[in-house]
């Protein structure tokens, strides 16, 4: 390294437009959170400010224990089935020519532009009893009566995956293509076959990216609360739901935001422990 | 035997032949240089003979057995990519060793036959670093041990120098050719620097537009070359039309009689005429063709002249000590040495 101080095109203080942006939309709100998170709640509807642990230990209930288990595995799950989706199809993308390249990207983008809202409308009439996909079986004698498949946590999971997917392989896309065509095939000269050379040299070689995909597809549909209500039954409410629930009808802020304030954490720390993990062993 | 018979393979790219008809007998335990300019197909041709592309006409025989059909992955091949790719989630030991590991070799095995390697390539003890922790050089050598150790029917590597600064590059090139002395594999380099392929081969291929100009020894490429391409791109060379008829060879309006040991491959009409700046001899201007003195380079070990006759240029190189009472500007007569002309087509 030289000792003469690196010169940036930039000026130093332009740095500070970030940080403000962050203190003013990022830090303050969650101030706010947390200080209502830990306020008085007032049965009229409302909160007084104060200092307690009430809304946080009523949250340490087994009920909303378990809640956060169905909220954690659900997006996990769903993260775990969009990565393993979108990588393979990722790696086959980028081997195809640059204009179907571009055009499959255009539609995942596109799909991306779709709300939450109408996706699930779409999926829940798509997997209902009177015009969705049950039908369809019926009609070719796959099933015997027509039956519904919404509400269930595979519609529910269906729906996050569908949200979660373009999203994994906008992430996964950059890496992938970069990734040096000449190491696939000097493996498959040195007698590595095409899933061995495919689990043996892309996949460790793409770890972050992979690692960096599933993180945000989990930290996305953790974050999920339409979903829920419109694909799963209660018992698959998630954390988000029941702040909601919280939050505008049951008119308890303070409980809502130690909720959010929990929730916060644990995504943090699963944040935290997945990068580690992708850190380990592929020290760059 | 022959080891690696290429039998007029060919490759288009859409409409676009990339490879035509090329074929090629390479003897067991030969060195062969690719050399040609860039496009010329050389690592289209090295990627058919590994099997990474598939050709569009021809066959490639390994040991006599047909590999035309063989999944690249069973071929059993050496190869060294231009970017080495080596894989940066194993450390050296374990890239050196990749393919024993494919082939279920135990880790024990596999440890010392890396350390093996490393020692063939002179870097022992490094096996258990990381690939960026290597300077470009000692990448280099990682990828040939790599490309070496299940001791391949044929080592092939795509332009493996040239990353590499000159001088690092030329020891490479003779270390290279030690290495593939003492284990006696066939091997095939891609390169499009002449000197590379003159250091190190047995075989040199002069490739041009998909099509092999000549293959044949190194000095016989440079004292007969088939063409004027070959003439050109193998050492540096004269190039002047000419035309042949009766025993004399006619170039810019002077005549030069043909003398024993010059090599004549079109005995009349229209040609090419080769000779080497070294073969190039100057004195009075009625002694030969008329030239004039253009430009003077002096480099210690030779004195380069470079002259004009019209549009032609014509440069001499004169051993030490000769031609110090040159001036630019003066005219000289330019004679070529005998049995030092080469007429090609
Ligand atoms: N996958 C491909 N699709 C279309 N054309 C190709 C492809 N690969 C190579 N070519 C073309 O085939 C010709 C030969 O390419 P090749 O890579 O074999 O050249 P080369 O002799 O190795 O050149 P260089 O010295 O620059 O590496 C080039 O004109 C190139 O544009
Ligand atoms: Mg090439």
């Amino acid at each position: 390294m030289s000792a003469t101080p690196v010169q940036t095109a930039a000026p130093r203080w332009l740095g500070l437009w970030p940080a403000a942006m962050l203190t003013l939309f990022f830090l303050v709100p969650f101030g706010i959170m947390l200080a209502v998170s830990v306020a008085h709640r007032d049965v009229s509807g409302f909160y007084e400010w104060s200092f307690e642990w009430d809304s946080y230990a009523r949250f340490l209930s087994a009920f909303f224990g378990k809640v956060m288990a169905v909220s954690i595995s659900v997006s996990l799950t769903a993260a775990a089935i969009c990565v393993a989706l979108a990588f393979p199809f990722t790696v086959f993308l980028s081997n195809m020519g640059h204009r179907a390249q571009t055009r499959i990207l255009v539609v995942l983008l596109s799909a991306l532009a779709l709300s939450e809202v109408i996706i699930g409308f779409s999926l829940s009439t798509l997997l209902s009893q009177t015009a969705g996909i049950g039908n369809l079986f019926h009609w070719l004698g796959l099933i015997d009566e027509p039956r519904a498949y919404t509400p269930s946590l595979f519609a529910l999971i269906t729906g996050l995956c569908y949200i979660g997917f373009p999203f994994a392989v906008l992430v996964l896309y950059p890496p992938v293509s970069r990734l040096d065509p000449e190491i696939v095939e000097a493996a498959r000269v040195m007698g590595a076959s095409g899933p061995r050379a495919f689990f043996g040299v892309i996949v460790p070689n793409l770890r972050g990216a992979i690692v960096g995909a599933f993180i945000l597809v989990f930290v996305f549909t953790l974050g999920s609360y339409l979903l829920p209500q419109l694909l799963g039954r209660s018992e698959h409410w998630t954390l988000s739901v029941h702040i909601t629930d919280q939050a505008v009808y049951q008119s308890n802020l303070p409980f809502g935001a130690a909720m959010s304030v929990f929730l916060m954490l644990v995504a943090l720390a699963l944040v935290g422990l997945a990068s580690l993990a992708g850190r380990e062993r592929g020290a760059a | 035997m022959t080891e690696l018979r290429i039998d007029s393979l060919s490759k288009d790219f859409g409409t676009f032949r990339a490879l035509d008809s090329v074929s090629l007998d390479i003897p067991n335990g030969k060195f062969v240089c690719l050399l040609g300019p860039s496009g010329c197909g050389k690592t289209t041709l090295l990627r058919l003979i590994a099997g990474l592309e598939t050709p569009t006409d021809g066959r490639v025989y390994v040991g006599g057995a047909d590999q035309t059909e063989v999944p690249t992955h069973k071929r059993g091949m050496g190869m060294v990519f231009q970017s080495l790719a080596l894989f940066p989630h194993l450390d050296v030991a374990d890239n050196i060793a990749y393919p024993l590991a494919i082939r279920g070799v135990d880790k024990a095995t596999r440890r010392a036959r890396a350390e093996e390697l490393l020692e063939l390539v002179q870097l022992p003890g490094l096996g258990s670093r990381r690939i960026h922790q290597l300077s470009g050089g000692q990448r280099q050598r990682v990828a040939i041990a790599r490309g070496l150790s299940i001791n391949p029917q044929v080592f092939l590597l795509d332009e493996p120098l040239s990353a590499l600064d000159a001088s690092l590059r030329e020891h490479m090139q003779i270390e290279l050719r030690q290495i593939q002395q003492r284990l006696g594999v066939t091997t095939v380099v891609v390169t499009h620097d002449q000197k590379e392929a003159l250091t190190m081969a047995d075989l040199v291929i002069v490739m041009k537009d998909g099509v092999i100009q000549q293959a044949g020894a190194p000095m016989e490429l440079y004292h007969t070359p088939a063409n004027a391409f070959v003439a050109g791109f193998i050492g540096t060379t004269n190039l002047m039309p000419c035309t042949v008829a009766d025993g004399v060879v006619s170039v810019l309006g002077h005549a030069f009689p043909i003398t024993e040991g010059d090599r004549i491959a079109i005995t009349s009409g229209e040609a090419q005429l080769s000779v080497r700046p070294e073969h190039v001899l100057l004195g009075a201007p009625d002694e030969g063709l008329p030239a004039e003195v253009s430009f003077l380079r002096d480099l210690g070990e030779s004195l380069h002249v470079l002259m004009r006759v019209g549009d032609q240029e014509i440069t001499a190189h004169l051993a030490p000590g000769h031609g110090h009472d040159l001036v630019t500007g003066q005219t000289v007569g330019i004679r070529f040495r005998d049995g030092e002309k080469v007429v090609v087509q």
